[in-house]
């Protein structure tokens, strides 16, 4: 069997489906593993509410009634609000809440079978690139903890490669699932924009939010976004009427003939050595695998930080409006009126660059800079849409680094947040157009430290990207290395 | 161009938030960095192109319409449960400071 921490979410349910292993036995091993909170990676951990869901679980086993992945462990982002775990979002402000449902994210994965082992640290409100920005400590990476994981789904990524769970949820708005799996050398996928509900997951630019699983392979990440994924046409209106694949179908596809498209802007002076010999080797992989490389242009990329940085504050200025000591979470104690307390309230709740986020959005859409700013920004998202358009008559996937470089030392941005901006760079373009994208890790950097290599496919292009994140990962190994010790 | 002490305090006050001494000088001098490098975007020559709100209107086909629902209620009445997490709640009702005198 070997040792349960080590097992992927696919094999851990066989063992589960077959009754080799309990539930009950599988949650009190990985809660076992988060005994110390390693990494500091969880936010809350509750082993009586996980074990009552996992006793639940083997009820389902025994009864014939179990769902696909019935007594499997997860844990979830805490960005999703959870009836049975506190959810915090990272922020001060939401110390302590309890939400009164579950997110649909959430509930579909538990009506799957998973069992939920606790809540994963995050930046505050999803705002950061180095899980630096979490206002109850920084997360570190299983592979050196001098470094960061990477962020915002910091805790997600390190969770998942130090085997504390097989599998975690995080959320993407600018590139915070692909840039904290590349990191921490493990798999992760942001489906299209619209595929996974927006319900109950703490809103912070909702055009570019969208959650997606972080697991150990692209054939578990196929099992996860199978059952994450679908329409939830009454609780999110930007939710895609479009029914849900069973993505792992397709893995098995070879890859003769699939066009892979690079972008020339992807590989220039900013992206460091190791990571330039790690991506291309990769794509030497894929090329011997049958695939043909493609040079394609995505000539707007260097745009695509400003621009995100002026969408995604705006659309955060506006949703973190509804934190104001009112309805629920923290209020300060000190105020002579409603207006004093909102101020007060918000700023002792919110942290440093969450406060600069809400400013600049709420610069960027107030009278006078609105058109300059904030509507030229959304005239060059258009932009950077179309130019995907026009590459994806060339290709059929696009391939690349997701970041400049590994994980950096912890501290190392603290006082210029610009450099952890410009680290989203490769990240922030299919994000703004609202594409599906994963990272794949593809080997040791500078300092052993995991690479990742992005790919971005067209519209509901999941099932294309885990085909060939699955094939690659059976000629090769990079995805099962592990941090020393695990 | 550059935001000054004045626009920050404007924007502190727009967004509802106190701002200490330090943290305001901080604030601008980061906000200002920020906006060195948005500069390059007003050079770009957007004639004619409309504005993307929405990544679904970048989206091709029918299916990716916005929808709307009906409007009836879809949940139950569970407002214990929601003002549990409030800081100040009194027979059902969310307390504040004194609006009107």
């Amino acid at each position: 069997m070997g040792e349960l921490h080590n097992l992927s979410v696919k094999a851990l349910a066989a063992l589960l489906q077959t009754k080799e292993v309990s539930a009950v036995e599988v949650a009190t091993r990985f809660l076992a593993r988060t005994g110390g909170n390693p990494h500091h990676a969880f936010l809350d951990i509750d082993s009586e509410a996980t074990l009552a869901q996992a006793r639940a679980s083997d009820a389902k086993l025994t009864k014939g009634s179990a769902g696909p992945l019935e007594g499997v462990p997860i844990a979830h982002k805490d960005v999703f609000v959870t009836r049975d775990f506190a959810t915090t979002a990272g922020s001060k402000i939401l110390k302590d809440y309890r939400s009164p449902f579950d997110a649909t994210v959430v509930s579909r994965l538990r009506t799957a079978g998973m069992v939920t082992l606790g809540k994963l640290n995050c930046d505050e409100f999803a705002m950061g690139s180095a899980n630096e920005n979490s206002a109850y400590g920084a997360v570190t990476n299983p592979w050196d903890t001098s470094r960061i994981p990477g962020g915002s789904s910091g805790g997600s990524a390190a969770a998942v490669a130090a085997r504390l769970t097989p599998a975690a949820t995080g959320t993407d708005t600018g590139g915070s699932i692909r840039q904290p799996a590349s990191f921490c050398g493990i798999t992760g996928i942001k489906p299209t924009y619209g595929r996974a509900s927006r319900y109950g997951m703490i809103a912070y630019a909702s055009s570019l939010d969208q959650a997606g699983p972080l697991a150990r392979s692209a054939e578990d990440c196929a099992l996860l976004l199978s059952a994450m994924c679908g329409p939830d046409l009454d609780r999110d209106s930007t939710s895609l009427d479009v029914p849900v694949e069973n993505f792992s179908a397709t893995l098995g596809e070879p890859l003769q003939g699939l066009r892979i498209g690079i972008p020339k802007e992807f590989f220039g002076e900013g992206l460091a050595g190791d990571v330039r010999t790690a991506i291309n080797a990769a794509l030497q992989t894929l090329e011997a695998q049958g695939a043909k490389l493609v040079p394609i242009t995505l000539p707007r990329t260097e745009l695509a930080m400003p621009v995100y940085y002026i969408i995604a504050p705006a659309e955060a200025s506006s949703n973190l409006s509804r934190f104001d000591g009112v309805k629920f979470g923290h209020r300060t104690k000190d105020y002579t009126d409603l207006v004093s307390m909102y101020k007060k309230t918000r700023a002792e709740g919110f942290g440093e660059e969450v406060k600069r986020r809400i400013m600049t959005g709420a610069y960027v859409l107030s009278h006078g800079y609105y058109d300059a700013y904030y509507l030229q920004a959304q005239k060059i998202r258009r932009m950077i849409a179309d130019d995907f358009q026009r590459a994806f008559e060339e290709c059929d996937v696009i391939a690349g680094p997701v970041a400049p470089t590994v994980a950096w030392k912890l501290g190392n941005n603290a006082s210029d947040p610009l450099a952890d901006y410009l680290a989203d760079i490769f990240t922030l373009p299919a994000s703004l157009a609202g594409l599906p994208c994963m990272s794949v890790p593809v080997g040791m950097g500078e300092s052993t430290m995991p690479v990742g290599m992005q790919l971005i496919g067209n519209y509901l292009q999941e099932a294309r990207l885990l085909n060939v994140a699955h094939q690659y990962q059976q000629a090769t190994g990079h995805h099962l290395q592990k941090p020393e010790g695990i | 161009m550059s935001l000054t002490n004045t626009d920050i305090e404007r924007i502190a006050n727009l967004a509802r938030l106190e701002l200490q001494p330090e943290e305001q000088a901080r604030m601008l001098s980061k906000i200002n960095g920020f906006f060195g490098i948005v500069e390059q975007i007003r050079t770009v020559d957007t004639t004619g192109v409309v504005p993307m709100a929405h990544p679904i209107d970048a989206m091709p086909g029918a299916l990716m319409a916005l929808r709307l629902r009906p409007d009836v209620a879809s949940e139950p009445n569970t407002r214990d449960l929601n003002q549990r997490s409030a800081p100040a709640v009194e027979r059902g009702l969310f307390l504040v400071p004194k609006v009107i005198e």
